[in-house]
């Protein structure tokens, strides 16, 4: 099959929904799909020649011919363990909002479906939808511009701080053939103002369906803004997603990732200092078992002075699991006093287990503190040891240190009720986990 | 003396392709101390480790028992379960394992295996009040994650403190005075002497008699290439002190 007729299904498919929607969506943006059509035909689908995707094939993607997703239902019990409790929420089910799902907020924070806002105020979008997408954006990127249905828009006035977590919920039914969403969401941090915006991608083990979400995040001028990316896909799925961040000056901006679900999963951050000042903090925990395969890469853009990141990625990896890990931290000419630090540690619990991690440092300015360290390895046998010495049984043992590896990612997780999640799925996770729950410092 | 707590019969180790214990002999009686001293690469950590059920370690020849059962048919954790306990030379850091929790969990499953009722938290933190007075060792330090940012002391003193804690009928101490400035020594002894008592044995294994000036032994052994080349009182630990151990290695080992 030639590339371009991979994306073809694509582009008749497109040709549809723009005659659907003529004179539905305003100029700009039919112009600005068309753009993204473009763009994603002119790159095609990634190949493992591609340096961005070495280590990860997209056949499975390209190969199966998935329908638009449908409107599904998903009752109350089966959303509840996705739910995240004290938060403002909106439910997306195969990717279309769901009203009566959502559940609403008591502060200024404008938060609704993004069709609904494109209805009612799509001028007020216009300056951001599709403009946080730099030159690091993936043909999947692209292909979520130019086909998405919906998704969230969040919008924190200047100078307020959000009384409660935002939580964005976008649910899979995975019933049926292998379906589409192309989910987005469009952050929109005021100057000065406070937020914690969660987004959760979760489904049933079913069908293999696929999830393109693109997230976009515009932190203003002195905002703090802190995001959650909780991928917890159903079994089969085939997760897609990237995150253009951009920061305004002396803004705070971070992502915390938890990656557990889905059988092929990959994610693209990409965060740009816009002005001096800025702080970034991007820390991801991904558990891979069986044959999942899990992809991060991140980009941050030092493009001005006195900005400093953080980076904390740790990977479990068991079974035949496949992991990656690519940073780039590329620090311009100008950003003098620049302070990045990037750490990757991945734990291989069985010998079939594989993790590829490469750190990629692109330092133009002579002035800058950039650090980064990367170690892959198996638990300690010497811990091991010392814990059974003491009456630990080996599999109590294991599971002990195991969950020390993740725990200092998690203990970052500052929403309480995410951080409970992600302790209460690792210790799911491992065996005799009540024997030991106690001991998880 | 007390009845048999150890049986080491004609012991032969190796790690890896080499040999390391040639045949050891070796008794001890409860309540009684033993000291095991050699040179360097004489083999006393490896029998410490053996003992203990270190994996890596494999046992050719030779038999243990412990309480007249044999030691080497049950896992490391079994061996602790049943009252073994080794004090390392090296206590290993485990960051995110906090070290109060980590062993309350390891006591009860001590006191499962014994068939007594688990701690609740409550008795639990009061046994850590008074235990931590025995070994003289910083409540705050007990809370952290096991051995992390411990200075070398501390290390030891939380060796001895476990020791304390879980109670053990039979503890191995792997050259505990190692690293150890001689006020940081005199408090680890002084806990160790206070664990002494006549359902307990104890196996000291160290390089130098500095330690046995503080934790006085009953029976003293030199280790001269993997087998015991003498056995004596107290007084041997002086003699080889004064000696050294070439007048030993050159003797015809048995």
């Amino acid at each position: 099959m030639t590339v371009a007729a991979e994306t073809d299904v694509y582009r008749a498919l497109f040709e549809r929904r723009q005659a659907t929607l003529r004179g539905t969506e305003p100029a700009w943006l039919s112009g600005l799909r068309q753009e993204a059509m473009e763009r994603f035909e002119a790159m095609g689908f990634p190949t493992t020649r591609d340096e961005a995707w070495k280590y990860t094939s997209v056949a499975p993607i390209v190969r199966t011919a998935f329908e638009p997703a449908a409107r599904g239902r998903f009752d109350g019990r089966s959303l509840a363990p996705f739910r995240l409790r004290g938060a403002r929420e909106i439910v997306f089910v195969n990717g279309h909002h769901v009203p009566e799902l959502s559940r609403g907020g008591s502060d200024g924070v404008v938060v609704m479906g993004l069709r609904e806002a494109l209805d009612r105020e799509a001028d007020r979008l216009q300056r951001h939808l599709g403009r946080q997408l730099g030159e690091s954006a993936t043909a999947f990127a692209w292909l979520n511009t130019a086909l998405f249905d919906d998704g969230a828009v969040v919008a924190i006035p200047p100078g307020q701080a959000a009384a409660e977590p935002v939580h964005l919920l976008y649910c899979s039914t995975a019933d049926g053939p292998p379906a589409v969403a192309h989910p987005r969401t469009l952050i929109l941090a005021g100057a000065r103002s406070q937020a914690a915006v969660v987004e959760t991608w979760a489904g049933a083990d079913g069908s293999a369906y696929f999830t393109n979400a693109v997230s976009e995040a515009v932190v203003e001028d002195g905002a703090v803004l802190d995001h959650y990316a909780l991928q917890r896909e159903g079994g089969a799925a085939l997760h897609v997603a990237a995150l253009f961040a951009r920061q305004g000056r002396a803004s705070r901006f971070s992502d915390q990732s938890v990656t557990l679900g889905a059988a092929f999963h990959r994610r693209d951050v990409d965060a740009v200092f816009a002005a001096e000042g800025g702080e970034c903090a991007l820390d991801g925990l991904f558990v891979a078992g069986g044959r999942q395969h899990m992809d991060t890469h991140t980009r941050i853009d030092h493009a001005h002075p006195h900005c400093s990141s953080r980076e904390l990625y740790k990977g479990v990896l068991d079974g035949k699991a496949r992991g990656v890990f690519h940073g780039t931290i590329l620090v311009r000419k100008d950003a003098q006093k620049t302070d990045a630090m990037q750490t990757n540690k991945n734990l291989l619990l069985s010998a079939e287990a594989l993790v590829q991690s490469t750190p990629a440092l692109q330092i133009f300015a002579d002035d800058v503190k950039c650090k980064h360290g990367s170690t892959t390895g198996q638990l300690d046998p010497a811990a091991l040891f010392y814990l059974r010495s003491r009456g630990i049984g080996e599999e109590a043992a294991r599971a002990l240190l195991t969950y020390a590896f993740a725990s200092d990612v998690v203990g970052r997780i500052r929403l309480e009720p995410i951080r409970a999640g992600v302790t209460a799925f690792l210790q799911s996770r491992l065996p005799q986990a009540g024997e030991i729950r106690e001991a998880l410092a | 003396m007390g009845k048999t707590m150890l049986e080491i019969r004609d012991l032969h180790a190796r790690v890896g392709e080499r040999e390391i214990l040639k045949g050891v002999d070796l008794t001890v009686e409860a309540g009684d101390v033993h000291a095991i001293m050699g040179p360097n690469g004489s083999g006393k950590s490896t029998l410490a480790h053996v003992l203990a059920g270190r994996p890596g370690y494999t046992v050719t020849q030779g038999q243990v028992l412990y309480k007249g059962r044999d030691l080497l048919a049950m896992s490391a954790e079994e061996r602790a379960r049943e009252g073994v306990f080794l004090a390392f030379q090296y206590p290993v850091e485990i960051p995110g394992v906090s070290n109060v929790y980590f062993l309350k969990a390891a006591l009860n499953a001590v006191r499962k295996h014994r068939g007594e009722p688990e701690l609740d938290a409550m008795d639990f933190l009061a046994l850590v009040k008074e235990k931590s007075k025995v070994v003289d060792i910083d409540e705050s330090l007990v809370k952290r994650p096991v051995n992390e940012g411990f200075s070398g002391g501390e290390k030891k003193r939380n060796e001895i403190f476990q020791m304390a804690i879980l109670d053990p009928a039979l503890a191995i101490l792997d050259e505990t005075d190692s690293g150890l400035d001689i006020d940081a020594l005199k408090s680890v002894a002084a806990g160790v002497n206070q664990l002494r008592s006549a359902d307990r044995a104890m196996v000291v294994v160290t390089h130098y008699q500095r330690l046995l000036d503080y934790i006085v032994p009953d029976f003293v052994h030199v280790l001269i290439d993997g087998r015991i080349a003498q056995s004596g009182g107290k007084e041997l630990a002086h003699q080889l002190e004064a000696k050294g151990y070439t007048w030993l290695e050159e003797a015809p080992a048995r």
